[in-house]
């Protein structure tokens, strides 16, 4: 049998500050390295989501004039779906913009609250135009590294960079998707960084995301298999490209 | 004389001066920011002596190469320009450069034929406009570029709206801010004896690329009298495909989704909104028709304003530069000029006469090789330079960098919206380099460079790596980030026998 991880893309034209191509072309590399098949769904505005028709929903991060356009579309024609899908258990990875909409809602600088798709049980508060950014890059541990370690050194930790002026405050629906070693996280307080919920996955992290946290990318792609495949083994392919960037960022100051 | 812009000046040379003999990171802006330090209004101090006033030119990407060209016509037009050429372009640059050009009383001399052109920082820009209340300001495009230090796209836009906010309204002559006051009027009296040029009234006249909806938009709401836009109308420049590096795909005006007929790369083209009836305005100074040779472009440009401040007319020239990228710094230096009422018969020799700006498309000659330095910085001026080394005959050296300086973006996820993959099938042998050279390596193993891209972290053997690489007789291209084409330049111009940068000009 032939396997096909089916991937939709949301928004990836207003959504697509950080590099998040290069989370969709890893995941491609990832597979096809694998001989598993990947279809990508690229869903922009007014697109209906078909919350069973997909093995993982990716979405990215927007500027914040994009961000008020994709929100009111999120809520008009996809928020429903998301939430069904993830209850549904189909992998949802969400990227800096996306990972904030995706929680209940998000306080502005004026304190104006703005709904989000209730997907991850969160709330994201922007603490005033004068307030630091949280910039910078950032080292993460994951919280359940048995799930992805294979044993291998190095891969405990997810590397990137952050850029995100609001605070993120987990409910208890959620748990943090990993602790903080260097950076700000979540919210640069409580040393929590992203959120799990089911399978659906959200984080600050970019840079791009997937393609030197490997272990992380395997991760994502064995959830959003596993819903109609069950646990499917992935093959060991050549890392070293990987690794080496992984290494170097864990020095980065 | 202000004692006080004297006494700047001195502290300001004596501070270069310093700097410069004991090699402290090229030094340029040491002088001006020990001259600010004594006297804030160095810029507007010193600006304010120049007979010919100001010119500004800011933007993303071109701004460099464009006021360069600009530079050049104005020296072709008999006058002295005041120009930051090597690129240091925030305020301290400014002051720095007025500092040098200074003489130790604080007056700049031969003050009758100087104009000022002053290659502006984005984020400078807003405190440029106070301080040295530019004629025009020439707006090349806006692209995203260190998110992590300039925010988004957004947010300079906002910054220049706000910058131009009080410029462009016709009161300026009455602010009650008494620093602005002495060098507004200056100016006044110096330009009032160009009054057929545009750009001579109180308020800056805006230069703006009509292609570039963020830029273009600038224009709303200022009277048609004070903006000159120039644009590509030779819609054969376009390209088909949808480039992965585009950052407005929104209107300004309403918000709905802006639609291209057609695309010339990023967000660059014709484009009108789907539904308020925002559109490209129609360019005063247009490219009507553009033809890329092997080293060089030929350009056909046409004057056509309705309003007849500028008669019409056409030029054609061949521009000693490849890249439809350059084409744009040609045009927008060209309207720059006539915004200015530069003679029309300077600017085709001095753009067919033109050397390439520091570390954009020079080239340096190292034993035996042609080296030339191409800086990719983000990500649509890198798939520019990337198309036009793709454009180039025989097969390819590349020595890519990637580095992740303040200068440079501390956030490198700008790469993966960069095509690499445009130059990979002849290129022959590569290597990363840089502070952040495992991460390019990765990203051009994803262009299908292979599993094992070399890295090498250090500059001078980066160099000494890619000389060797390549063939006597061959070429060598070197994609550098800005911090990294600054060390690049440097060895290779004591390599190839040459000068420093803050010795270079004419």
């Amino acid at each position: 049998m032939t396997l096909t991880l089916h991937v939709a893309h949301l928004y990836p034209r207003l959504m697509n500050i950080y590099g998040d191509r290069g989370n969709i072309m890893c995941l491609r590399h990832r597979c096809e390295a694998r001989g598993i098949g990947f279809e990508l769904t690229e869903l922009g505005l007014r697109d209906r989501l078909d919350p069973l028709g997909f093995d993982l929903i990716f979405a990215g991060g927007a500027q914040d004039r994009e961000q008020a356009i994709v929100v009111e579309d999120l809520l008009a024609s996809k928020a429903e779906a998301l939430r069904e899908a993830v209850e549904r258990d189909v992998a949802v990875l969400a990227v800096c913009g996306a990972y904030q909409l995706f929680g209940r809602f998000y306080r502005d600088a004026s304190g104006r609250e703005l709904p989000g798709a209730g997907v991850f049980d969160l709330y994201t508060e922007h603490p005033g135009e004068r307030a630091r950014r949280c910039v910078g890059n950032i080292v993460v541990e994951w919280e359940a590294p048995q799930q992805i370690g294979h044993g291998r050194p190095g891969l405990r930790t997810i590397v990137g960079f952050e850029n995100h002026g609001g605070r993120t405050r987990l409910g208890s629906g959620v748990r943090p998707l990993a602790r903080v070693r260097r950076g700000s996280g979540n919210n640069g307080e409580d040393g929590t960084e992203g959120a799990v919920c089911r399978n659906a996955i959200g984080t600050y992290i970019h840079g791009s995301l997937l393609p030197k946290n490997p272990a992380l990318a395997d991760h994502v792609i064995r959830l959003a298999l596993a819903r109609r495949h069950g646990g499917v083994a992935l093959a060991p392919i050549d890392d070293r490209a990987e690794l080496r960037a992984h290494t170097a960022a864990l020095r980065l100051r | 004389m202000n004692p006080r812009t004297s006494a700047a000046v001195a502290a300001g040379k004596i501070a270069g001066a310093v700097s410069r003999i004991s090699r402290l990171g090229g030094g340029t802006a040491v002088a001006g920011l020990a001259a600010e330090r004594i006297d804030h209004d160095i810029v507007s101090n010193l600006v304010g002596q120049a007979g010919e006033g100001a010119i500004a030119v800011t933007g993303t990407n071109g701004k460099t190469t464009t006021s360069l060209m600009l530079s050049r016509i104005a020296s072709g037009s008999a006058l002295r320009p005041l120009h930051n050429r090597s690129g240091s372009n925030l305020m301290r640059g400014v002051a720095a450069m007025l500092v040098e050009e200074s003489t130790f009383a604080g007056a700049i001399p031969d003050a009758k034929r100087r104009l000022a052109i002053l290659e502006v920082d984005e984020a400078t820009l807003p405190a440029i406009v106070r301080a040295a209340a530019p004629r025009a300001i020439v707006f090349t495009n806006l692209f995203r570029d260190q998110l992590d230090r300039y925010g988004e796209v957004d947010t300079v836009a906002k910054a220049w709206e706000r910058a131009l906010a009080p410029a462009t309204r016709d009161d300026r002559q009455q602010t009650t801010d008494n620093r602005q006051q002495t060098p507004t009027n200056t100016r006044q009296t110096a330009t009032n004896t160009r009054q057929t040029a545009p750009g001579t009234r109180g308020a800056p006249l805006l230069v703006l690329n009509a292609d570039d909806p963020g830029v273009a938009h600038l224009g709303r709401g200022v009277p048609r009298e004070r903006v000159l836009y120039y644009g590509i109308e030779d819609t054969s420049a376009g390209i088909e495909s949808d480039e992965h590096a585009s950052d407005f795909r929104t209107c300004l005006e309403c918000g709905s989704e802006l639609v291209y007929g057609v695309t010339f790369y990023g967000h660059l083209g014709h484009w009108r909104c789907t539904s308020c009836g925002n559109r490209r305005p129609v360019p005063d100074i247009a490219l009507t028709k553009v033809t890329a040779g092997a080293d060089a472009t030929a350009l056909t440009i046409g004057i056509a304003r309705h309003d007849d401040a500028l008669p019409p007319g056409e030029m054609k020239l061949r521009l000693p530069l490849t890249g439809l990228y350059n084409a744009y710094n040609a045009l927008a230096a060209t309207a720059g000029a006539l915004a200015l009422g530069l003679p029309r018969d300077a600017i085709g020799p001095a753009l067919e006469g033109f050397t390439a700006a520091f570390g954009r498309q020079e080239r340096f000659a190292i034993e035996g090789r042609d080296v030339a330095v191409l800086l990719g910085k983000n990500p649509t001026g890198l798939n520019q330079v990337l198309r036009a080394i793709a454009a180039a005959e025989g097969p390819k050296r590349l020595l890519v960098f990637l580095n992740d300086g303040i200068a440079d973006g501390r956030d490198v996820s700008w790469i993966w919206d960069a095509d690499y993959e445009l130059v990979q099938p002849r290129t022959e042998w590569v290597l990363a380099a840089g502070t952040r050279a495992e991460d390019l390596a990765l990203r051009l193993k994803y262009a299908g460079f292979g599993e094992d891209v070399p890295v090498e972290h250090d500059t001078g053997r980066a160099l000494s790596r890619a000389v060797e690489a390549t063939p006597r007789g061959g070429t060598l291209y070197v994609i550098p980030t800005y911090t990294a084409m600054l060390d690049v330049r440097d060895l290779l111009a004591k390599r190839a026998g040459g000068r420093r940068f803050w010795e270079d000009g004419r």
